[in-house]
């Protein structure tokens, strides 16, 4: 499934400073029983953002019109947890494009990265300067530039730059999946199974 | 050059390498469940292309499968339509397909290697991230995701940079009462849930030569929830031995070439690792979680650590002991619980039903307490029959239900009402995990047994000779 091509985003964003966030509260394991890929960001921190009868948490940041954008800015080891990628359909369908934080879980982050989200991961103390900036000041806007490869609060002229493999930001850059290149070496991949031991 | 067995799996398995960017990984064996597979049958229609190798895929159903009546129609209409849906992908792509009701059936990591589809020195994926589990057979076994899940039906491969590596060697002897799950649950206390992320883990030393195929099994799954992409450990003659004759493994002059590829598979004396710990296995105790994930883990009869300890941030601290409802400080023994959980991919073989039943025999279950044991597979559940053990449960006041994933992740009727206590033998206690507002408490089938006949936390090795 194709995504938007990721160039160079500024937006406010939504701060969510808790640690360890793992997939099961990103996305309930009872939402996933689709066969489709469709309706996941209803869903996204279902039992933070909801209560048992639906009605919304009022305390929750996103049912907090204060806070919005298209990047969301999680604590350390954001994603641990399953591999469930709806995860990041959830965050993609809500209308993420980025998620700022200080580490990611591994599987995570490369499902953000196969479906067009991308994982910006700062230093601790850049984290912090941009929780504190966004609870000061909601309006505080991001600038996320994929192809320079680095991340910056304009409002205090401070920015950090991000790591991604070359391949990757490629991809993001262009729209491009993992498919499209494997598909392209069919011929070698059948070759090589014939000479794999099991 | 001196590889580790993490090196000599991957870098055989490489079709090629892109610079500054991932290597393409050819995957042996592609194990496939319900939940995670179905957008990725939907990706290759909209490429209208089809499995590349199905030999190489199997399918299971487990996390939405109900563990009573399965031989009735599935109630839940989004989990039958997902249970339908692998049915007809895997018709559609000639793909074995062990459903519900299949002698076969079980949990995908479970039934992986009872049918030796797991095999030394493979590249083993699935879209579940305790996929590690299979690393104890001295396979790269690691979760993906269903965009990967999409690759390797279509091209068989998956891209990704190779992992760092670490090795954990654990010495010594394991005490009276003390499982492969306490050491598991020991080694993500020390590490915190994210202290092995970007590594592969290969477990050394004596109580892991000393651990049996199914313990080792336990150890690899964990691995992901200390964050390693997955964990494995060197195959030796216990390995072989387990998988020697199984329905898909080699046989005659197969088994003998694969021998001398699997008799090969050890870490060189001189290999390095980018990151080693040593852990003694004298001082391990039995484990119990507090918290709301698996690194909150302590010796049982230890109590609840103080929140300037942590180096999680104490917000993250005192949310999670919230959600608890516990407090900094307190015994965690006497602690009374709703639930016992004996079961998934992490403790339902039948080494843990042995184990539970060591302690249950000639006594009662607690009236307070619900127990959903629910074994493996159906052969694990078979075992449990022929082995006697189903009739010691029985005594005590026990029923076992079917095979499946179950309370797991409570994605079918099995879930543990809001503020309920459950001690469980599965692999996580998020919040919400075995359902919304559930309190889970990670354990061992020992523990798990201790509390279920006093229907509070209790040190198992008050009820062991
Ligand atoms: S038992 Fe739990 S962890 Fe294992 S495969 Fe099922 S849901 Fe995943």
């Amino acid at each position: 499934m194709g995504y938007e091509k990721f160039n160079k985003l500024k937006s406010t964003s939504v701060p969510l400073p808790i640690e360890n966030i793992d997939t099961d509260q990103i996305i309930p394991a009872r939402f996933l029983k689709a066969t489709e890929r469709i309706g996941f960001g209803d869903n996204l921190f279902r039992d933070w953002r909801y209560n048992p009868d639906n009605s919304p948490k009022k305390e929750f940041v996103l049912n907090n019109d204060t806070y919005n954008g298209k990047i969301l800015v999680g604590g350390k080891n954001f994603g641990s947890g399953s591999s469930r990628e709806h995860a990041a359909w959830a965050i993609y369908d809500y209308g993420f494009r980025c998620v700022i934080s200080s580490f990611f879980a591994d599987i995570f982050r490369g499902n953000c990265l196969n479906i067009g989200v991308l994982p910006v991961q700062v230093s601790p103390e850049f984290l912090d300067k941009i929780f504190n900036s966004v609870f000061e000041n909601p309006k505080t806007e991001l600038i996320v530039n994929l192809k320079n490869q680095n991340v910056s609060i304009p409002s205090l002229c401070i920015s950090e730059s991000f790591n991604i493999n070359k391949y990757k930001k490629e991809n993001m850059l262009n729209g491009y999946d993992d498919i499209d290149y494997l598909m392209n070496i069919k011929d070698s991949i059948i070759e090589f199974a014939k000479n794999t031991p099991l | 050059m001196s590889n580790t067995l993490f090196d000599k799996v991957w870098d055989s398995h490489i079709v090629s390498k892109i610079n500054n960017g991932p290597d393409v990984l050819f995957i042996d064996r592609h194990m496939v469940h319900e939940v995670t597979s179905p957008v990725a049958f939907l990706g290759l229609k909209n490429r209208n292309i089809k499995v590349l190798f199905p030999e190489k895929t199997f399918a299971t159903a487990d996390h939405n499968t109900p563990t009573i009546n399965q031989h009735l129609p599935v109630k839940d209409p989004l989990s039958a339509n997902q249970l339908k849906a692998l049915e007809k992908n895997a018709n559609l792509h000639d793909i074995s397909y062990w459903g519900l009701g299949h002698e076969k059936n079980g949990i995908v990591h479970v039934v992986g290697p009872e049918y030796g589809i797991t095999q030394p020195g493979a590249t083993i994926v699935c879209g579940d991230s305790h996929t590690s589990t299979h690393g104890a057979f001295g396979a790269i076994a690691f979760g993906i995701g269903t965009s990967e899940v999409e690759m390797v039906l279509s091209t068989q491969c998956i891209m990704q940079p190779k992992p760092k590596k670490m090795r954990i060697t654990v010495d010594g002897k394991l005490s009276k009462g003390v499982t492969s799950k306490d050491v598991a649950l020991f080694i993500i206390s020390k590490l915190s849930t994210s202290g092995a992320t970007g590594y592969f883990v290969e477990y050394a030393g004596e109580v892991f030569t000393e651990m049996s195929i199914e313990g080792r099994m336990t150890v690899c799954n964990l691995s992901i929830e200390m964050g390693a992409r997955g964990g494995m450990i060197a195959p030796d003659k216990k390995t072989f031995d387990y998988i020697k004759n199984r329905e898909f493994t080699p046989k005659g002059k197969d088994w003998d070439k694969a021998m001398v590829y699997w008799s090969n598979l050890n870490t060189d004396e001189n290999a390095v690792f980018d990151k080693e710990l040593i852990f003694d296995g004298n001082s391990i105790q039995p484990m119990i979680t507090y918290g709301t994930n698996p690194g909150m883990g302590i010796s049982i009869s230890k109590g609840i650590p103080k929140a300037e300890n942590q180096d999680t941030g104490i917000n993250t601290y005192k949310k999670s002991l919230d959600y608890m409802n516990y407090s900094e400080g307190e015994s965690m023994i006497g602690k009374k619980i709703d639930f016992v959980f004996l079961g998934s991919c992490t403790n339902g073989r039948i080494e843990d039903f042995r184990e539970f039943a060591k302690i249950v025999k000639g006594r009662k279950k607690a009236s307070n307490v619900t127990a959903w044991l629910v074994p493996g597979s159906h052969k694990v559940e078979k075992a449990i029959k022929n082995e006697g053990i189903l009739k010691i449960l029985k005594q005590a006041g026990f029923k076992l239900r079917e095979p499946g994933c179950s309370a797991c992740l409570a994605m079918n009727d099995d879930k543990v009402p809001a503020g309920k206590y459950a001690v469980s033998t599965s692999n996580r206690n998020f919040e919400g995990r075995q359902g919304p507002g559930s309190r889970t408490l990670l354990a061992s089938p020992l523990v798990a047994a201790a509390a279920a006949i006093t229907g509070e936390i209790t040190d198992p090795r008050n009820y062991i000779k």
